[in-house]
């Protein structure tokens, strides 16, 4: 390498340098604005939500120990040496992942169905008027926020304890969710299709269903088969309050401390929820694969 | 054109033209048929499993519909009651808050160490893949649960595990993040000399830090969500107060509470929008 480099005369340099600090400084100071913003809402959170890295330190074993004592049968053996004894209830305990995968499956069908033609009304460029397309909007995202839990939690009350209450929860929740979604999808497609069955005399409907549904169903497909896999995670959360699958089983296992009961339940879920995954993966690689034909 | 043909085209003659074409379709048309049969089909049995009779339904929604009778008008009750559900709200964004950053800011090393590009270590790539993947397969609830052994009731336990689920989330992301930068600023810096932190200083994070930010603001806004019913395990926040405002039957308080919820809600997804706007809009836009 040369030991001496060519540089700008003099002249030239020092406003060049100039420029450089002051763009470097104004750098710096944005960088020490946002850091200082980041701090003080860090401080504030952490006071309002009582953390106290004190506690946790002195109490840091018990996570280990929690872990320890799932995986640690009565007779003081590992679990894993005697699978029959960890899994005892395989059977039932299958019957209600069975559960929750039909109630995931029941709510995203139904919030399909509902969320479908919600969708068209919400879209900008197939909505008949601003007002039917704010209240379909508004009506979307009011579902989309509500948590499925608080649905499942009035449901509840309403239509008593067990899976339809959490599947009634989910379909809302999903109608939200997947509307909002299919909306923003159908804003952005061509649109000639759509004045072609106009133009030859199509109606409404049959816009929708030979200029827009062929454009869309694809993407929507996918998009429901992603809901399908969230709402197997919610569903295993829902029986908590007491809405059916799963989850009743396991904080009942939780908060009764039957150890063993928790680590081969949450193992059932862990297991099915990636078999789950793995298959609508597949089943959207092969829906992209028709998109891109 | 053929000009043989009559204005409006030989029918016939088109099908004949073009048999096979209207045969595969006549095909396809009938599988999507027969898949939609077949899941209106599940649907009916999954109905059918989870007890769904039309009785029963009748009956709730009759239920249902005292119930939206009843939340009229939302209020609070009391004052007292108005200040004590403004505390748990702020709480609520309190532990959202912490637990996305924390976890962001443990995550970040780790999906460093995790990216294959970047320490070359596969063993490494599959051991903290899987940490993540079954980090993630427990559901923050159930970490909820676990904290609250540990630090006892209350907002920190819901910190903690909002955090810990957000390491499994940010950890994946992060790595895959870091995995799909662009090889050649890399090859830049190394090639004068850098060493491999020079790289990921100078070559890796300028790319990723918008994509990054973006992933976290998005994390924010659904943690917000999700803190707000975390409280019906005793994880802190307004979840709590919703949970047995509901048990009780109150429901001119739930329905506030839960307007409470979504007026916030909005505030923060509007919030994260500007941010998200401030940081990344003014560099080139973050890939998807």
């Amino acid at each position: 390498m040369a030991a001496h480099q060519m540089l700008l005369p003099p002249g030239q340099l020092a406003p060049l340098e100039a420029d450089y600090a002051k763009a470097r400084s104004a750098k710096r100071f944005a960088a020490m604005l946002v850091l200082a913003g980041v701090v003080i809402a860090v401080v504030g959170a952490g006071h309002v939500s009582e953390i106290d890295l004190a506690k946790l330190w002195a109490n840091r074993g018990e996570l280990g120990d929690y872990f320890n004592r799932t995986l640690t049968l009565d007779s003081g053996g590992r679990t894993w040496t005697d699978p029959a004894e960890w899994f005892w209830n395989l059977k039932g305990w299958s019957l209600l992942l069975f559960e929750t995968i039909v109630m995931s499956y029941v709510g995203t069908a139904l919030g399909f169905i509902v969320g479908l033609p919600l969708c068209f009304a919400a879209s900008a460029n197939l909505a008949s008027s601003g007002w039917t397309m704010a209240i379909a909007k508004r009506l979307l995202e009011l579902l989309r926020t509500v948590p499925d839990l608080v649905f499942a939690l009035i449901f509840v009350e309403a239509f008593g304890l067990g899976p339809l209450a959490g599947v009634l929860a989910l379909a809302l929740h999903s109608t939200g969710a997947l509307g909002k979604l299919f909306s923003e999808f159908v804003e952005n497609i061509d649109m000639k299709p759509v004045e072609g069955v106009i133009a030859s005399g199509g109606g409404k409907l049959a816009a929708i269903r030979f200029g827009v549904v062929p454009q869309v169903l694809s993407g929507f497909a996918s998009y429901t088969l992603l809901r399908f896999e969230i709402n197997v995670r919610e569903a295993a959360v829902l029986g908590y309050v007491g809405a059916g699958g799963i989850g009743e089983k396991l904080i009942e296992a939780i908060r009764k401390f039957y150890y063993t009961d928790v680590s081969a339940i949450l193992i059932l879920l862990i297991v099915t929820v990636f078999l789950i995954d793995m298959g609508t993966d597949r089943l959207r690689a092969g829906l992209a694969r028709a998109i891109v034909k | 054109m053929s000009s043989e043909r009559a204005l409006f085209g030989d029918v016939t003659l088109v099908e004949k033209e073009h048999a096979e074409l209207i045969a595969a379709a006549e095909r396809r048309a009938f599988h999507s048929l027969m898949i939609g049969f077949g899941l209106a089909v599940l649907l009916g049995l999954g109905l059918w499993w989870i007890d769904c009779s039309p009785l029963r339904v009748l009956n709730g929604l009759s239920r249902f519909g005292e119930i939206l009778m009843r939340i009229m008008p939302p209020s609070p009750g009391s004052f007292e009651h108005f200040l004590i559900y403004g505390r748990a709200l702020i709480e609520t964004l309190g532990l959202a808050l912490i637990g996305t950053l924390a976890a962001a800011a443990i995550a970040l090393p780790l999906g460093l160490l995790a990216a294959r590009n970047i320490t070359g270590s596969s063993l490494l790539h599959f051991l903290l893949r899987r940490l993540f993947d079954i980090i993630r397969g427990i559901d923050r609830f159930v970490w909820a649960l676990i904290f609250v052994r540990v630090v006892g009731l209350g907002p920190f336990a819901g910190a903690l595990a909002i955090a810990i689920s957000n390491i499994g989330a940010f950890g994946k992301l992060f790595c895959e993040t870091f995995e799909n930068a662009d090889r050649r600023p890399v090859e830049g810096v190394l090639s004068t000399g850098g060493s491999r932190l020079h790289a990921v200083r100078f070559a890796i994070l300028p790319e990723v830090a918008p994509v990054l930010l973006s992933q976290v603001l998005y994390y924010f806004e659904s943690d917000t969500r999700s803190a707000t019913v975390i409280g019906i395990v005793g994880a802190g926040g307004i979840g709590l107060f919703l949970y047995e405002e509901i048990r009780v039957l109150e429901w001119t308080h739930v329905a506030f509470l839960i307007l409470m919820i979504l007026i916030t809600v909005a505030l923060i997804d509007a919030l994260s929008g500007v941010l998200r706007r401030w940081f990344i809009g003014r560099r080139a836009a973050p890939k998807a």
